[in-house]
Order: structure tokens, then sequence, then C-alpha cells
């Protein structure tokens, strides 16, 4: 696991300080003046342990949780639950991997919030970004009123998720809303609840969502588009290569920091994906998703620590793969000397 | 709303240094064409929130929404503001972003300025380590965080409930916690990129380490911690899910997160809940005209690698 590693490194880096050797580019610990490195240390160890407390610490005992059953009243000890026993009696019990098997097996949103947030990956990496992407070299191009049509593009992204989902209800409002009045679907016997049926609400949350995202993508790739080298287009443009072939053979390369930038952005966000569902009906009849599925197992009122854990584990394990690539990708070259 | 603020940039945009790059007349009319289209869409959800915001809910349940306005009014606005208490959420909101912001990037400078300017022996290590806990789904660690708050008590002074649980402290924890990441991979290599030659200098004059950083580097990094600190503050406050777990009580809650308890005290007036939500969109539109050029400064730090 990188967490429990990185932890550990963590933990050897600071025994290491004081005796770290003969310093290489930077100024080493061991030329430090004792003040010095007691600033060193302050510097470096509040904010560290307060990463440790509050990030890596929950994130390893989640992954520790997730073996076991308990819910949340009581101690956890490290008996093995025994099978066929009133759950009351097996709590903070080793569980093995029953959690996951669960989940899996009997858990019937399960699966439902799998999907929902595979969708939500896929709108956002099919529509979204591609649309983010889209604002960006048209307004790269220095069109007039690019500037105008930055910042109204871009100003969903200011707005807290919340709020774009309480400012969307009124255009899904069944009877008033102006899409319903729109395509005259808004009498009493033809409305179409798109926030209510489990088989629109999704695709109209998704609407929302795209609406913020594509924004927030636009303007990562427009910084990005700034800083590629202008000769390059000359040369392309030279060559005969047409805007369309420019784009794609020569600029998008060229801007592949920020492709994953935009990748890692782009899955962290789908997996995160919560406000929006909760605001619009707390995550239920349609609109499942994993991270409301952690949630309503840790703070409702059946408190299954371990069976929430787990799923929070299904998430971290996705997630690291899109936070791999890119500390591989940022840090790779420093490695090296 | 935003005329004045936007329309100014929009006579700055001139073609790029790229050169005179031929452009056929319809190419550009497309453009335009697509653009105007999709302003137009963007801007279409929060004119209709604010439309339906400004009429009175009787006028509004006679007509529908979409209807020519028979009254104009900012009453809804007055009475969400005076029934739900917004002041004193708005209180919660600055009693938590405000020390939250100064914190994360008192901390997060610290940390880049030894991470990028001394030899730790770890510092790549480190900063890996910084930098992927702020990419967790925040979800990944709530259920022991969740615990953890239940279990860590607090002098009654600090928190009334005597614990991090449901207390404004606790709040201020996590997001410093989980926002330190982000700022102190930005900053370390914004840090990197102030030569080394100017802390040679500094050390011939015998400046301390605590000189070079509080004295140095911190000046030098103004433009990257006004940026930062816009992008914290508007984060900070659109915060919904640590607010939402981590607080039982709706009058503790920061003003984005009572939203949802709005909703149902307002569910027989929706024309009052699209004003509570607008006045509660105040702060980040402020943000977004006078610092929008910091906000994003503040992502493209993020995003290119310096």
């Amino acid at each position: 696991m990188t967490d429990t590693s990185a932890a550990d490194t963590t933990a050897a880096a600071q025994a290491g300080a004081d005796t770290a050797p003969a310093p290489r580019r930077r100024r080493g610990v061991r030329r430090l003046t004792v003040r010095d490195r007691v600033v060193v240390a302050l510097l470096l160890g509040i904010p560290l342990l307060l990463d440790l407390a509050f990030v890596w610490f929950p994130a390893i005992g989640t992954v520790l949780l997730s073996f076991t059953k308990w819910n949340g009243v009581g101690g956890l000890h490290s008996q093995t639950c025994k099978p066929n026993v009133p759950s009351i009696l097996n709590n903070g019990c080793w569980y093995g991997v029953q959690n996951y098997h669960q989940a899996a097996t009997i858990y019937p949103e399960f699966w439902p919030a799998v999907r929902h947030n595979l969708i939500w990956l896929a709108v956002f990496v099919l529509i979204a970004t591609p649309l983010g992407m889209l604002f960006a070299v048209v307004i790269d191009r220095g069109i007039r009123g690019s500037r105008m049509y930055q910042s109204i593009l871009f100003l969903p992204v200011m707005l807290s998720l919340a709020l774009v989902g309480i400012i969307w209800e009124f255009m899904y409002s069944q009877n008033f809303g102006l899409i319903n009045t729109v395509i005259g679907r808004n009498g009493n016997d033809n409305a179409i609840d798109w926030l209510g049926n489990p088989h629109l609400n999704l695709w109209a949350v998704l609407v929302e969502a795209t609406w913020r995202q594509a924004g927030y993508v636009m303007v990562l790739y427009l910084a990005g588009l700034k800083a590629v080298d202008p000769t390059l287009r000359e040369a392309a443009t030279m060559d005969g290569a047409n805007a369309w072939q420019t784009f794609w053979r020569v600029v998008f390369p060229v801007m592949k920091p920020i492709n994953i930038v935009v990748m890692v952005v782009t899955v962290i966000e789908s997996l995160r994906a919560f406000d929006l569902v909760y605001i619009t009906n707390k995550g239920i009849n349609g609109l499942e998703l994993l991270s409301v599925l952690v949630t309503s197992n840790i703070v409702g009122e059946t408190q299954r620590v371990g069976f929430g854990s787990a799923l929070g584990v299904v998430l971290l394990v996705i997630s690291l793969v899109p936070i791999s690539v890119f500390l591989y990708q940022t840090f790779r070259r420093e490695e090296a000397p | 709303m935003t005329t004045e603020a936007l329309t100014r940039p929009a006579e700055a945009a001139r073609p790029p240094a790229a050169g005179p790059r031929r452009r056929r007349p319809w190419g550009q009319a497309a453009s335009q064409i697509f653009l105007i289209a999709s302003c137009v869409l963007w801007l279409l959800p929060i004119a209709f929130a604010l439309y339906v915001a400004v009429r009175p809910y009787s006028d509004t349940r006679k007509y529908g929404y979409v209807s020519m306005p028979h009254h104009l009014t900012f009453k809804n606005f007055s009475d969400a503001w005076t029934q739900s208490d917004m002041l004193h959420f708005f209180w919660n909101s600055v009693l938590i972003t405000v020390p939250a912001v100064i914190i994360v990037l008192a901390l997060a400078s610290g940390v880049a300025f030894v991470l990028s300017k001394i030899d730790v022996k770890f510092n790549i290590a480190l900063l890996i380590l910084f930098t992927a806990g702020n990419l967790l789904p925040q979800q990944v660690i709530i259920t022991p965080l969740y615990r953890m708050y239940l279990k860590i008590s607090l002098p009654h002074f600090v928190s009334d409930s005597g614990l991090m649980y449901n207390s404004i402290f606790g709040l201020i924890a996590i997001n410093v916690a989980f926002q330190l990441g982000f700022c102190v991979f930005v900053l370390s290599n914004y840090m990197r990129a102030v030569p080394d030659e100017m802390y040679e200098a500094a050390l011939v004059d015998g400046a301390s380490l605590w000189t070079r950083f509080w004295r140095l580097t911190l000046p030098l990094c103004r433009p990257a911690l006004a940026a930062l600190a816009t992008l914290l503050t508007t984060w900070i406050y659109n915060d919904f899910f640590w607010a939402i777990t981590l607080m039982s009580s709706g009058d503790k809650r920061p003003v984005t997160s009572a939203l949802a308890n709005l909703q149902g005290q307002f569910v027989s007036n929706q024309n009052m809940i699209a004003a509570a939500a607008l006045i509660a969109a105040v702060p980040t539109l402020v943000v977004y005209i006078c610092l929008q050029k910091q906000f994003i400064a503040g992502l493209s730090l993020g995003s290119s690698k310096g």
C-alpha cells in the first residue's frame, strides 16, 4: 500500500534528518546552527503531524477497520467474529473480508452505486472534458470578447456544488420549471419528473455536474495552451498542417502534463461526487454513489463502521490509480539526480 | 451583473503572439456563435434562479416560473435573510474560513520552504506524502475521522460540545489538514524557482534560517500566496461534505451546508430558497468579480509543474 510505506519513510525522514550526510545541491541540515535546526523541525514537524493525524492515520484506519465488524459502540478487539451468533455479540471483532463479500453479494445499493460512479466518470471523460477543452481552444484563438466568454463559462466553478444543485432545481421543477415549460410537459399528467424519476435523475444531475466541470477543465487547458511554445505552431503551419492536425499532432502532445492533471481531476472529482446528489435527494432512488454509501453507513442511524470502511477502501483503491500516475509523472524527474 | 468587470479585459484580447495566423472569416463567425450560445446556456440557470427569487410566491404559484413578471420584489431576500438567521450562518463561515486559510498558508509555506531549500534527505518523499494526501477522496478518510472526532475531547472554551465533533475547531482542523497538501505542492514549486544565489548572499550576511524564510522567501512568494488565499477561501467557504458529516446540529454549520436545512425549512416557498441560495453565493461572486485573476492563477499554479 502506498500510504503505509509513505508514512514509514516519513518517520524515517525525521529520524534521519539529524544525521543527514553531506549536502548535494541544497544546504544540508548538518551545516545549520542548533537554532536553525529547531526552526526546521518546527516548520516541518507541525504540519507533518497534522497531515499524518488527520489524513494519513484515518486513511490507514479505513483499511484496517474494513476488516472488522463494529457498530461504533464499545471497543475493538482482535478476536475473530463467530459465525451464527447474533450480531450484538459480534461487535468490534475481526471479520476478514466478509464486509467486501457482503458488499459485492447482498448489499443491494453497491452495484448500482458502482455503475453510477462509472457513468459519472464516463460523462466527465467523454463530455465535460472535451467540452472544456473545446472552450479553451476556441477562446485561445483570441477572438473578440474571449475574456468575457471565459469569465461566463467559468462562473459555475466559483459556486459550491450545493448551490449548483439548488439553482438547477428551478430548471428541472416539474410543473413550473423552465425545461418542462419549454417542451410543454408541465401538465399534471404529463410532467417529467427529472430529479425524481430513478431512470432520469442521474442524467439530470450529470448535466449540472458537467455545467460546472467544463469550466474547470477549460481554465486548466487555457493555462496549458498559453504555455505552448508558439514557434511549434508556426513550424507546423509552415509544414502545411491544418488547424486540426496542428492541435492533435503538435499542441496536444506537448500539453501532456496538463492532460495528466485534467485526467486526475476528472477521476478524483467523479469519485468525490457527493454534494450534488446529497442536496438533490440525499443520494437515494437512482442517485446512489459510493461516496453516499460510505457516508450513510457511518453517520446514519445504523452505524456499520467496518462495512462503511470497506466501501471507503474501494474508493481508495480506485483513486490510487490516478494519484500514482500523477505522482509518477510529477516527481519522476526529481528522483533522478 | 458582472459586465463592468468583464468587459474591461475583453478589449485587451489581442491576437496571440503566435504571429499572423491566417483565419477564415467563417471560422471566426462559427466560434462566436458557438461561444455565445454556450454562454447563454451557462448563464441561464443562474439567471432563472434570480428571476424566481425576485418574484413573490403568490405570483409564481399562479402563473408558474416561466411567465411575465407581475410584481418584482426583494422581499424574498429580506425574508430569507431574517427568517433563517443567515447572518449567524455567515458568521460561522467566517469563523471557519478565515482562520483555516491563514493557518494553511502559514504552515504550508514553512513546509514548502524546508522541502525546496533545505536538504532533509527525504524531501521528495515528504512532498509526495503531502501532495497525495490532498488527492484522496474525502470519503476515504471520513469513517475513522468521524470516530476520532467523537473520541477527542476539547476543553469547553474551545468547543461547547466538549468534543472535536460538532465544533468549529474540528472543522478548521480538517480543512487545514486536507488543503495543506495542495498548498505545499504549489508553494514548493514556486519557491524552487528562487535562485540559490540569493540564499548564498544572505548566508554571507549571516542571515539565520528564519530570516531567510521570513524576510527573503515569503515576500517573493506574495503572488502565489495571494492566488492560493483566493482559491482556499472559495474552496473552504464552499465546503459541504466536512460540515455535513462532522457537525450534527444545524446551528454551528457554515452557510453552504446550512443551505441543506434551509431547503427543508422553506419547502413551501421555493422562491425564498432561491433567494437564500443566491445570498449564500454573494461572497463567492465578490471573489469572482474582484479576484478572478487570482483564482485562475491559483488553479494554473497547481496544474503547471514549476
